[in-house]
């Protein structure tokens, strides 16, 4: 079958949906009498605008690259994982128990564990959707769902009964300690004498989603198991006839996936927070899945719209300390960029394709 | 003139006066949202009033994550807006680690203590005023059995209830209270659907009157107590006139006064803790046309001894967060 060319299905596309979404939502602003010029240039500005933005569109961003990751991979062996909020949620668990066990001398020690103690706990809350899809049957798209609510109350018993400190009245754990404090952009970029947004939450955890994104392109295109993984996901009786397990290719998968998502605790609860409060990911692992829809599941493409997710997450909060706009109008904004550019893909797709072999014909 | 502009003016104006005389306060708002009915819709109300008053502006943001909790605080602070207010104890942690870095700007923060040089912490005597209302509950109540709702199951409701309790023992020592919480999770500070199970099943445990101090979980209790034809007593805000002539009382806590001080005050507001009481009208309970026909002279008249002894220290009603601990049950 003729397709249109490569540089226009993952360059035209998203930039098209985007465009709509931007269009539409400048609609939704003059609707309620603000100017949409002004609002785009504030969140341009908040968010990308200073090494203040910077701080925080990466710090969004870091979070929205381990789950859109997380989803992107269990997305290679056809296994839709929306657990990814409750496996973040888990990990968020993990890094506490890691944070809070030892006092800690130095965040170099903490980290690596902290990150090993993530990933375990997400992956841990994967492996049972897993099991009973591999096993049983049981679809993973209802059981991780399911196990976000399970994550969510089990955290909630947790924290009210067992985590919280004496006289505490906020549901969540005592401040980790001193040596766990991870290092912000502002102290790594001061190493080399860039100057950078003291206040900014972004830390060394963006260096860890970069480096996940290259380790998840190696996995999936230069691995062995990775060939696995995409023959299993593209057709499985044709895995299963050249003699790959789909029992092993779905745990593994969802392994990877929820530990990838857990990883995320390392940037909100040890970066950000520096405790572990209810609710820490907000909504990280549902965008996760916009993201990894957006990043057509590459790696690469994944960073792109995790980035372009965090922009929208910081110009969002500047619109909202800087104007009337509503809160509830600015998620209006940020669901339109998510419709069109994960649930609508096809309707600037299909057109397209069209349009370029119409074009093709023409020439021929 | 667009908002930009607006705010591109004020920023101009900041940085040609010199002093920070010209600075507009702001006001953070909860996770809750702005409107409430409660807690942060009070603090809305009491920026209104001043806004009104004085012809000023001020700032606001309703937060809608965790991270945004100190990103606007320093936003602020750096914009020049002073002083800053924020509503909820969830601030405690975050202003403790931001106000340093500001002295020049003034943070006043409401139900909950920060010890810095330039913090004004707003504490309310929350177990003062329920005392009187449990007095009330307890002279209104036919069965001698009273209820209490609240909302999450903290310290600061537990006071609530606490001091509830030692009202109601205070006027009838053969009372019997029954307490409930909503849940364990700030979901229970807006569950109404639960209140009103709870309110059901207080009602056939023989309560014929029903305190709730659940914020916007307490409208359902309300609610149910007036289907069942049972009196409720409100919290926070004035609520009689959501079932007038079936709400006994409401416990009012003047949040809204808290936060019309703090901004009238401006720059020079003063910090340290603030306490809130029967004594400097930071407390008190609802009397108005909607409930006047419940209330007897006999009522009122050792209800409002009481308030007067507490305000002259006559009387001291045990706070819970003191040690953790109620001496009634």
């Amino acid at each position: 079958m003729e397709r249109m060319p490569q540089w226009a299905d993952v360059v035209l596309v998203p930039l098209i949906s985007l465009l709509m979404a931007f269009i539409l939502s400048a609609l939704v602003i003059v609707a309620i009498g603000e100017d949409p010029v002004a609002a785009v240039k504030m969140m341009v500005n908040g968010a990308v605008g200073s090494t203040y933005g910077w701080g925080y569109t990466l710090y969004y961003a870091t979070n929205f690259m381990f789950t859109g990751l997380a989803v992107a991979v269990a997305f290679h062996a056809s296994m839709f994982n929306i657990g990814g909020e409750g496996q973040a949620t888990l990990g968020g668990l993990g890094v506490a128990v890691v944070c809070l066990a030892l006092p800690w001398p130095h965040w170099a020690l903490a980290l690596p564990v902290a990150v090993l103690g993530a990933a375990l706990f997400g992956a841990a809350w994967a492996a049972i959707p897993a099991y009973l899809q591999a096993r049983r049957g049981s679809h993973i798209v209802i059981t991780t769902i399911m196990f976000n609510f399970i994550g969510a109350s089990l955290l909630n018993y947790l924290l009210v009964n067992v985590m919280r400190p004496v006289g505490s009245m906020d549901p969540a754990t005592a401040k980790f300690g001193p040596g766990t404090h991870l290092p912000t952009l502002h102290d790594i970029l001061a190493v080399v004498g860039i100057p950078f947004s003291r206040a900014a939450p972004a830390n060394i955890s963006f260096l860890i989603a970069v480096v996940a994104c290259f380790l998840v392109w190696l996995l999936i295109w230069r691995t062995r198991l990775g060939y696995a993984i995409r023959a299993y996901g593209k057709s499985e009786p044709a895995a299963v006839y050249a003699g790959i397990s789909p029992t092993r290719i779905i745990m593994i998968s969802m392994l990877i996936s929820g530990g990838l998502a857990g990883m995320m605790a390392v940037n909100n609860v040890m970066g950000e927070a520096e405790r572990l409060i209810m609710n820490s990911v907000e909504g990280a692992g549902f965008i996760g899945i916009a993201v990894a829809l957006m990043g057509r599941s590459h790696p690469f493409g994944v960073f792109l719209a995790a980035i372009l997710f965090g922009f929208l997450y910081q110009g969002g909060a500047e619109l909202a300390l800087w104007t009337s706009i509503p809160r509830e109008l600015i998620v209006v904004i940020q669901a339109l960029v998510i419709l069109f550019t994960g649930a609508l893909d096809n309707m600037v797709r299909m057109p397209l394709e069209k349009l370029f072999l119409a074009l093709r014909k023409d020439d021929a | 003139m667009t908002t930009l502009q607006k705010f591109l003016g004020a920023t101009a104006a900041l940085a040609l006066s010199t002093g920070a005389a010209l600075a507009d306060p702001a006001l953070i708002f909860d996770l809750g949202g702005k409107f409430d009915k409660s807690f942060n819709e009070a603090a809305f109300a009491g920026a209104e009033k001043w806004k009104a008053e004085t012809g000023g502006n001020f700032n606001e943001i309703e937060l809608q994550s965790e991270a945004q909790r100190e990103q606007a605080l320093r936003r602020f602070a750096e914009a020049g807006n002073n002083p800053i207010v924020m509503t909820g104890f969830a601030f405690g942690s975050v202003l403790a680690e931001v106000a340093p870095d500001y002295p020049d700007t003034k943070f006043a923060i409401i139900d909950m203590v920060v010890d810095a040089p330039n913090v004004r912490s707003v504490v309310f005597n929350e177990h003062e005023g329920s005392y009187l209302v449990g007095m009330m509950a307890a002279m209104a109540s036919k069965t001698g059995t009273v209820g209490f709702i609240g909302g999450m199951d903290i310290p600061l409701i537990r006071k609530f209830a606490c001091g509830y309790v030692q009202g109601v023992k205070a006027a009838n020592p053969d009372a019997t209270v029954i307490q409930n919480m909503t849940g364990t999770t700030p979901a229970a500070w807006n569950d109404p659907v639960k209140g009103g199970e709870l309110t059901k099943a207080q009602i056939s445990q023989g309560a014929d009157v029903v305190y709730a101090a659940a914020g916007g979980t307490g409208v359902g209790v309300l609610q149910a107590a007036a289907d069942e034809g049972i009196l409720s007593i409100g919290v926070d805000s004035n609520q009689n006139h959501l079932h007038p002539g079936k709400v006994l009382t409401s416990m009012m806590k003047r949040v809204d006064n808290a936060v019309y001080d703090t901004f009238m005050a401006g720059t020079d507001m003063e910090p340290g803790i603030n306490v809130m009481g029967i004594a400097n009208g930071g407390i008190s309970f609802a009397v108005d046309e909607h409930n006047a026909p419940l209330l007897t002279d006999a009522m009122l008249a050792s209800t409002y001894k009481a308030a007067l002894d507490i305000a002259t220290g006559e009387v001291t009603v045990h706070d819970y967060m003191s040690d953790n601990t109620c001496p009634a049950e």
